[in-house]
């Protein structure tokens, strides 16, 4: 699995339409890092903000792209979307903020807790948003 | 304790995966990234919400069990996406206040 430059990369279309399904690839990640060998903490943190990134994508943006990047001391997640965009990044930061509907909250979810998790569990975390353009966020886990 | 030896103490019913694991403490809480922000591995995640993305929580957040409170049932989906995943669900009668209560009284014993 690890190829020459010591660097596994993969890919997720994570589907916008279905949303029982979102966090697919969170789950494929966890057994990946798992192979590899990584310990169990760094696992649960990647995987929760990735996770929480992919709930978001298909909330708000209509699903998107997310790009892994594994190398033995970090680990890159990045996530893409041609959504809305969001209009204001330090509020959509702030801990219970939410912008999520009704429907969404039914299922446990739009407690406002999504970015400020993704953000916890990272030690790095970007975020390229444009309004009607989508939004891009690079996050990294140093192993 | 084990879980099986929690669950007799409390008669919870097994819904599916095993039981043999230990546990370490207990999360109460229904929104999902709160659980995932503040629930530690190995602890029993009590809570009524039962759709299929409690079991990629419950996956991710590595928790030893789900706890299913005032009797909810797992959809179908959710049922066949935890004994693919291999989670340990348990459901109860007794609300997550009762059930945090008795598992106190359960550890003291």
């Amino acid at each position: 699995m690890i190829s020459v430059d010591d660097t596994v990369k993969f890919h997720f279309d994570v589907d916008g339409e279905n949303f029982s399904s979102a966090g697919e690839a969170s789950i494929i990640m966890k057994k990946s890092l798992r192979q590899l060998g990584f310990p169990q903490n760094v696992i649960r943190r990647v995987t929760i903000a990735m996770y929480e990134g992919e709930i978001n994508m298909v909330i708000h943006a209509n699903g998107g792209q997310a790009d892994v990047e594994i190398s033995p001391d970090e680990i890159k997640i990045v996530l893409e979307d041609s959504g809305p965009g969001i209009a204001d990044v330090d509020l959509a930061m702030q801990e219970g903020y939410s912008t999520a509907k009704d429907n969404i909250r039914a299922l446990g979810f739009g407690a406002g807790m999504g970015l400020p998790n993704m953000k916890k569990y990272t030690d790095s975390m970007e975020i390229e948003t444009e309004i009607g353009v989508g939004t891009k966020i690079t996050m990294t886990v140093k192993t | 304790m084990r879980l099986d030896q929690l669950a007799e103490k409390l008669d919870l019913k097994h819904i599916c995966g095993s039981t043999d694991r230990e546990y370490d403490g207990v999360y109460a809480g229904d929104l999902l990234s709160w659980v995932m922000s503040n629930a530690s591995a190995d602890n029993i995640w009590i809570t009524i919400m039962s759709n299929l993305n409690v079991i990629a929580v419950a996956s991710l957040t590595e928790v030893a069990c789900v706890l299913l409170a005032e009797d909810v049932t797992l959809s179908d989906e959710a049922l066949k996406a935890a004994e693919e995943k291999n989670i340990t669900v348990f459901s109860s009668g007794k609300t997550a206040y009762e059930l945090c209560v008795a598992i106190a009284k359960a550890e003291e014993e």
